[in-house]
Order: C-alpha cells, then sequence, then structure tokens
C-alpha cells in the first residue's frame, strides 16, 4: 500500500483527501453507499451520494428527509480532487462498487457483491485497482453455489408439492434483493404470490426501478384466508416461527440463503427446506473476482476474515484484515433484526 | 443407491412425524427386500464398524483438492462434522452412482475392512467419483462409522406395519434380538403368515402416563381418595406373561426381554395371563443405585455375568392390567392393587424379590403427605405419583386421576468459563458450556450444560463468547468469567472421576442471572452440602 487513501475509522471507511465516507455507520458529513442493506446504509448523515440506480431502494431506508445525490454507474465525479465512480457489484438492484482514485493510486470498494448472474440487477464489473477491500461472507471452500436454475427448479418442485397436499408454501428470503430474486426466477404460472409488509414496500420499487416482476399482493391485505390456497408467501426470515405464520394454516416453510449448504444451518433455522440462493460471492466467486483486480493489497472486512487473509497470503497474494462493523444481510444465520422494521 | 439417497435426504428435510412415515413408505414399498434389508439395518440405528478412519478420508480428499488441512479444519468446524465436510469440498460431480445399495454395502464397502490403504484409497476415491453430493455424504458416513438416520424405531415400525398390514406389535417383535440383513429377513419381515409365537399374546396394553401437577394440592379434593407412592427413577415397563411366554416392554414400545434376564426369569413363575405395570430399578442390597447405573445395561445387546452381578435390576410393581387373562383395566385402581398383591404374595421368596409391590404412602392431610415428600431425596426417588383410588387405566397422557408430584431440582449458580461450538443444527454457534463454582478462590469447573436457554439468548452468549475470548483449545474457547447462569439438576453424587469431585445429573440452564455477578456464584462447598443433606455416599 503507497498511501492511506481510504483507511478504517471508528466511523467507517474514510477517504480524507475526499473528506468522504463509504457506508458509515456513525453520523458524518458526507456518505457514499454501495447499496441498500441496512448494514451499509444509516440514517443520520448530512449528504448522501448513491447509485443512481438504486435511488428508490436508498430513499425508502433513509427517508424522505435525506438529501440525495446520484451517480450512474461508470460516471466520473471529483470530490476535492478526488476521482470516483459507481461500478455494478451485482448483489442487489442498485449495488456498487466504488472506485476512487488519486494521483495513480486506485481503490476499489466492492460492497458486498456476488459474479452469480441475477436477472433483477447488473451484472459484476470486473475494475482493476492497487487496493481491493472485498467482503467474506461466504469465505470458505464449503460454500459452493449450485447453479441458480437447479435452485429455481428445486423452489418449484417444492412450491407444487405441497400445492398437491394442500398446503401453502412459506419462503424466507431477505426482503431487499433476495425476495424479489425468487420472485422472478421461480415459475409464475404455478400460483399466486403474496408478500410479507417488509418485502411488499421494496418489491414495489424494484418494480417502479424497471425490475421484471410477477404480481403479487400484500399478505395485510387478504380478507378471505381461503385466498392464501396453494399460493407461495414472500416472507423476511425473522418471520419464521412467528404467530403471523398461523393464518396460513398447513404450510411448508423454506429458507433461501448460502447457509444452507450446511445441514446443520437448516436445521438450527428449523424449516423445512433449505435452498441455496445466495447474493454474496462464494468461495471460487471471491477468487476469481479478487484475482481480477490485479490488485496488489487485498483488504477483507467482514466474514470469515482471517481465513481469507490466509489462504491469499499462502496464494501469493499481499491481503489484510480490515474488520469492519458490516455483516452483509446473510453475515449471520439470524438477519439483523432492524430487517423487521424497514 | 438412488432409492436409499432419497429416502435419506428426505427423512433429513423432515421434522414432521406424518411426512416421515410418508417417505419411510414410499421407500419400502419400491425397494427390493435385498436392498430393504439393509436400509432397515440403519433405520434401526444399526450400522458397520468404522472401516477406513475418518482421519484417512481426510487426506485422501485434501489430495483432490487444492485445500491446506488448516483450511479444512476451518470448514470443519463450520460444518460440524467431517463427513459432511468432505462431500462438501470435493470436486463437484452430478453423476449418480447406480449401483443398488446392498451391492454397494457388501461388495464395495465391508470387503475394504482390512484391506491395504492402497486398494481402501483406490476405491474411496473411485466411489467419490461415481456420486454426486448426497450419495458422498452417506457413503463417508457409512465409511467412517458416523452413519445414522434422524428416525425412530416406532417410525420404522409403524410405516412397514401400513405397509404390510401387519401389526406394529408383531413388526417390533420380528425386529427384535440379532438378525442379518439379508433378503430372506426381510421378506420374513413383512410376511403376513404369523409364526407361533405371533399370536397377540405379546402385545402390551399403552401406558398411563402422567402430568407434573400444576395447582394446589387441596384441589385434588380429599386425600383420603387418592393413593401416594414413591416416583422412581428407572424405566417403566410391563411384564407379560401370556401362554408359557415371558415378553418385557418399555414404554419406548420397545421390546427389552433379552436386556433384563432376570426379570424375564422370574417372570416365568407368573400364572399364565397376567401383566405387570411397573419401573424396572437398578437394585443391590434393598436400595436402588442411581439412575447412571441402569444406563450401563441400557446400551448393551448382551449383558455379561460382571455387570449383571454388579447392577442387578428389580421391578417395582405399580399396576395390574391383566388377571387371569383378563383385561382389568376399567377396574376402580384400589381394586387392581389389591389384585397385585394377591398375584405377588403368592410367589415363592425368590421371585417376590425381583417383583416388588410399591410403597403406598399413608398420610392424613395433604400437608402431612408435603412433609413426607421432603424425604424424597434421602430415600432416592423423585418425590410422589399421585393417583385416584377410582380410576381406571387410562390410555396415554392424562389429566385428573393420576399426577406427578416431583421435588423441585437442586440449583446452583455457576460462572459460565469455557464454550464450544454445539453440533448439528447448532454447529455455527457457541452452546456447548462449562460452568464453575468457587473453591478456595478458584473457579473449578463442575458442570455441562446445553439447554434451558432461548434461541434470542444463545445468541447474545455467543456474541458475548467470541468477544470474551481468552483461549483458545481446539474447539474449546475459554472465556472471561462475568456470565452467571443459575443451574438445575436432578441429583448429585461424589465422584471420583470429576475434576471437581461430584457428579451431577441431568444438568441444565434454569436461567441466565444477569443480575448477578461472578462473586455471587456458589461454592464447591455448597454443592458438598447439598450432597451431605441428602445422605449418598459415594
Amino acid at each position: 500500500m503507497k498511501s492511506e487513501l481510504i483507511k478504517l475509522t471508528d466511523k467507517g471507511l474514510y477517504c480524507k483527501k475526499g473528506d468522504f465516507y463509504i457506508d458509515p455507520w456513525l453520523p458524518v458529513k458526507k456518505a457514499l453507499l454501495t447499496h441498500a442493506h441496512a448494514d451499509h446504509t444509516y440514517r443520520g448523515n448530512q449528504n448522501y451520494l448513491v447509485p443512481e440506480e438504486g435511488k428508490l431502494l436508498s430513499r425508502i431506508r433513509l427517508g424522505d428527509e435525506a438529501k440525495i445525490e446520484t451517480s450512474k454507474y461508470g460516471e466520473t465525479q471529483f470530490i476535492d480532487g478526488v476521482k470516483i465512480s459507481f461500478h455494478p457489484a451485482g448483489h442487489v438492484l442498485g449495488s456498487a462498487q466504488l472506485r476512487v482514485e488519486y494521483k495513480d493510486e486506485i481503490w476499489v470498494v466492492s460492497g458486498d457483491y456476488k459474479l452469480t448472474p441475477d436477472a433483477t440487477c447488473a451484472p459484476f464489473e470486473f475494475v482493476k485497482c492497487h487496493n481491493f477491500i472485498t467482503e467474506a461472507t461466504f469465505g470458505l471452500p464449503i460454500y459452493r453455489w449450485t447453479p441458480t436454475e437447479i435452485i429455481f427448479e428445486e423452489i418449484n418442485q417444492w412450491w407444487r408439492r405441497n400445492q398437491e397436499r394442500g398446503k401453502v408454501s412459506v419462503i424466507f428470503a431477505y426482503s431487499l434483493g433476495k425476495a424479489q430474486r425468487v420472485m422472478n426466477g421461480i415459475d409464475r404460472r404455478i400460483g399466486r404470490i403474496f408478500t410479507h409488509g417488509a418485502v411488499e414496500r421494496l418489491t414495489d420499487a424494484y418494480r417502479e426501478s424497471g425490475v421484471d416482476l410477477p404480481e403479487t399482493k400484500y399478505v395485510g391485505a387478504v380478507e378471505n384466508k381461503k385466498d392464501f390456497s396453494g399460493s407461495l408467501i414472500v416472507a423476511p426470515p425473522s418471520a419464521a416461527g412467528s404467530m403471523w405464520l398461523k393464518r396460513f394454516g398447513a404450510h411448508s416453510t423454506g429458507f433461501a440463503s448460502g447457509w444452507m449448504v450446511v445441514r446443520g444451518a437448516r436445521r438450527r433455522k428449523a424449516v423445512d427446506r433449505g435452498f441455496v440462493l445466495s447474493d454474496h460471492a462464494d468461495w471460487e466467486e471471491l477468487q476469481t473476482a479478487i484475482r481480477a483486480t490485479n490488485a496488489e493489497t487485498v483488504f477483507v472486512t467482514h466474514g470469515f476474515i482471517p481465513e481469507l487473509v490466509r489462504w491469499l497470503n499462502e496464494n501469493g497474494m499481499n491481503a489484510k484484515p480490515l474488520k469492519a462493523q458490516y455483516v452483509g444481510e446473510e453475515g449471520e444465520i439470524e438477519e439483523p433484526e432492524r430487517e423487521l422494521y424497514s | 443407491m438412488k432409492l436409499f439417497t432419497e429416502l435419506y435426504t428426505e427423512l433429513d428435510q423432515t421434522n414432521k412425524t406424518n411426512e416421515k412415515v410418508e417417505v419411510l413408505r414410499f421407500y419400502f414399498e419400491r425397494a427390493t427386500a435385498e436392498n430393504a434389508a439393509w436400509a432397515l439395518y440403519f433405520l434401526s440405528g444399526r450400522k458397520p464398524r468404522q472401516i477406513v478412519p475418518s482421519k484417512k478420508l481426510r487426506e485422501w480428499a485434501l489430495a483432490l483438492t487444492d485445500i491446506p488441512e488448516w483450511l479444512f479444519d476451518e470448514s470443519r468446524d463450520t460444518v460440524g462434522d467431517g463427513a459432511e465436510t468432505i462431500a462438501l469440498l470435493l470436486p463437484n460431480n452430478s453423476e449418480i452412482d447406480e449401483t443398488p445399495l446392498h451391492e454397494l454395502i457388501e461388495k464395495r464397502l465391508l470387503p475394504l475392512r482390512g484391506a491395504s490403504e492402497e486398494i481402501q484409497r483406490e476405491e474411496v476415491i473411485n466411489s467419490w467419483n461415481q456420486m454426486n453430493y448426497a450419495q458422498r455424504l452417506i457413503y463417508n458416513k457409512l465409511i467412517s462409522g458416523s452413519f445414522r438416520v434422524g428416525v425412530s424405531q416406532q417410525l420404522v415400525t409403524r410405516a412397514l406395519s401400513e405397509i404390510s398390514e401387519l401389526p406394529k406389535d408383531i413388526i417390533a417383535q420380528r425386529l427384535m434380538g440379532a438378525w442379518e440383513p439379508t433378503a430372506g429377513f426381510y421378506e420374513q419381515l413383512v410376511s403376513t403368515e404369523l409364526g407361533a409365537d405371533e399370536t397377540p399374546i405379546a402385545r402390551p396394553f399403552p401406558f398411563h402416563l402422567a402430568h407434573q401437577i400444576d395447582f394446589p394440592l387441596g384441589d385434588l379434593g380429599d386425600v383420603g381418595e387418592w393413593q401416594a407412592e414413591w416416583k422412581w427413577d428407572g424405566i417403566r415397563a410391563q411384564v407379560i406373561k401370556r401362554a408359557g411366554q415371558v415378553f418385557i416392554w418399555s414404554r419406548g414400545e420397545d421390546l427389552v426381554t433379552e436386556r433384563f434376564p432376570e426379570i424375564a426369569a422370574a417372570a416365568q413363575n407368573l400364572p399364565d395371563g397376567t401383566v405387570l405395570d411397573g419401573e424396572i430399578l437398578p437394585w443391590l442390597d434393598d436400595s436402588v443405585l442411581p439412575f447412571n447405573e441402569l444406563q450401563r445395561r441400557i446400551g448393551r445387546k448382551t449383558i455379561g455375568a460382571k455387570l449383571l452381578a454388579e447392577v442387578p435390576v428389580i421391578l417395582q410393581c405399580y399396576d395390574l392390567l391383566e388377571f387371569e387373562s383378563t383385561d382389568i383395566r376399567f377396574f376402580e385402581f384400589k381394586e387392581r392393587r389389591r389384585l397385585l398383591s394377591e398375584v405377588l404374595d403368592k410367589l415363592n421368596a425368590d421371585t417376590q424379590k425381583i417383583f416388588q409391590i410399591t410403597e403406598s404412602v399413608e398420610a392424613g392431610s395433604w400437608a402431612e403427605l408435603a412433609v413426607k415428600r421432603e424425604t424424597s431425596r434421602t430415600l432416592k426417588v423423585e418425590g410422589f405419583m399421585l393417583k385416584r383410588l377410582a380410576s381406571p387405566y387410562r390410555v396415554g397422557r392424562h389429566r385428573g386421576d393420576w399426577w406427578k408430584w416431583k421435588i423441585d431440582p437442586y440449583t446452583i449458580d455457576a460462572v459460565l468459563l469455557y464454550a464450544q461450538k454445539g453440533t448439528g443444527k447448532r454447529s455455527v454457534l457457541f452452546t456447548d458450556y462449562t460452568f464453575a463454582v468457587w473453591s478456595g478462590g478458584e473457579l473449578v469447573p463442575f458442570a455441562k450444560a446445553y439447554s434451558g436457554l432461548t434461541d434470542k439468548e444463545i445468541r447474545r452468549v455467543d456474541k458475548f463468547i467470541r468477544e470474551n475470548t481468552k483461549e483458545t483449545f481446539g474447539p474449546v474457547r475459554s472465556v472471561t468469567p462475568r456470565l452467571v447462569f443459575e443451574l438445575a439438576f436432578e441429583a448429585i453424587q461424589k465422584s471420583k472421576r470429576h475434576k471437581s469431585g461430584v457428579a451431577v445429573r441431568f444438568p441444565r440452564i434454569l436461567r441466565w442471572r444477569e443480575d448477578k455477578s461472578i462473586k455471587d456464584a456458589d461454592s464447591l462447598e455448597t454443592i458438598h452440602a447439598l450432597i451431605e443433606s441428602q445422605g449418598t455416599a459415594d
């Protein structure tokens, strides 16, 4: 590392030259956000700069009062002489990597990302840099994603089989990103789809942003419980095991998450079915993305930090831990509780 | 093994009893007898001993990947299972091994035992290359001796009973004892042709079970309408003598005749057409032994002479369900009890030592009974059973006529000292805790406990452990002593095997005492005082 263009402070990642923070968790003057998940998007900052493609989601998270400016993918701006631009991260709608350049030194803050194709957001862009800041939510080789088509076939089959058995299908998926990816990818001809309140509003923002989604109805707006018969309910993981599920009568539960690779994780979550569907890079994708940057130094901010750092160093790269307070919306098997209130 | 893989995967994916039975039926309706026999062998908890040590499997798997040993170990700690970790790490393969289960076991697995390492390695890698993830998982577990299917014997019995249209107790009876997983065995198992010993004579009655009393005793009415009996901690059982044959059934509807030969032999002296309900207890010199002594006998198929002498058993007789070949469950309890003592009185002296009628504790009032209950610990019982004298013998767990009135468990405030990740569904969180109490200004570990916290509390404790780890010893972490928990347990004994000098039975976390600091925790002296007060020697 030639200089400390970006460093970790107690408020978040900070660029001193441009006097801005990236995904800060304590209030600052100027915050650049990589995406709208709760652990990267905190309220109370004076000014925000977010990717244009995710502005509707940021608005929901930050509230009507927030001063939000936007920048399109690939568009360059200068902040006190520091050149910055957003590039697609493939994580969720409007998620970005932030490229920061000053005096021939380039940093990329990747935020959360994945390389697996996802029809609900722009694909990950490989950006060369000197210093790459990466996540490691699934930074162990046991995390290896099954092709998405196969996972959706599993979900479709499960939904059909539940229908035959007279059961409602309840799938738990993070309300921003995963929920919409599920709805986009499943076979919408099978039956009707209802959403939990936490999912519905964000789904509307997805539609407004031009993502192709099936017709859905908010569970709370349903008067006759018979309407749920044979349907798919999309709810945040926090609804698992709650009284809210009572209204559906006989039902089967599924959880769409990368953690479902491990049998113990599924049993702990006490769901009937686990579907391995993640919005984060798996082990191989992490390697691919990191190598493609040609970075001299790799910083690992969250997830399996020591494991990925050691692996990279043993494989000819220069990696360091940089422990930020991000957890990834899948950071723990239990999602952050605030998701419920978003 | 395709059908068997589906069976395993589906059983693994549901917690619902009915679905498990449905999945089992689906399998047994389609499997050939020779495959079904092996499946049944595994489903009933039998498994081949380790054929290849997991260390070797790990070594060969690592050679097929670019993963270093330390990264495998980190992965294993997260997964919580070595066989599963290997299955997850091996290079992808979507092919399915079509070899029938029996052929895989008999031709490819069992012959590997004792083979040279080179041959073992070649065959294991060859098998991995033909299998997908789900099959590798099963294969790895089978070969390393850790295969286990999450299904109870009762569900398997029920599924087989449904497809064969045989009564459950016949299936249970046919599954008893030693058998070989052959096609012939399976065909016989589901054959509707009944053997001479398969008449309903073996069939037990459903047990009448009780709830813990959760209201004032006075609500039960007059104490004179009730019988109080000591509540023993053993194995609830029915002993059947019909047509010259003896059957002992445990409450789990397992036929356990062979496990308790002394009771089986004594039961030969019962008149034909007799069914006793009682508790099997380890009993030496007119006194009950701790439950863990009985556990030494439960785990074994055959009981050696040494164990028979060290841990003899008796039956504390509670009730008589069949008398002179007549079902008398509808008789009033006091009448059944009178007939019970009549039957037992006629037995010879040696048999009477095995079949003891349980004591009825007399009391003129509930208050007097409450005083007597205080002596439970000295008598090494769990409190009282209260039975309405006019009650019939009912089916299943029932409120109203029978009540458990157990003594409160011992409680101790202890400090969290070590933590370890759980296994299975808890494998990502620190859920296995070791607790300590004070002794001469030091914290001495004395009990391990797992259950009793809510998921939310578990997550908070997990966070505390991660942030306050002092040292790591393999999977175990020592943590800064700060959290205090109230532990409950059923019994305490002195123990030479434990560092603290005490052993506790069934410890569990009662609650997290966030209001207490570690200096408020109890001491080893307090525990020793509890032992003295119950009058237990070691």
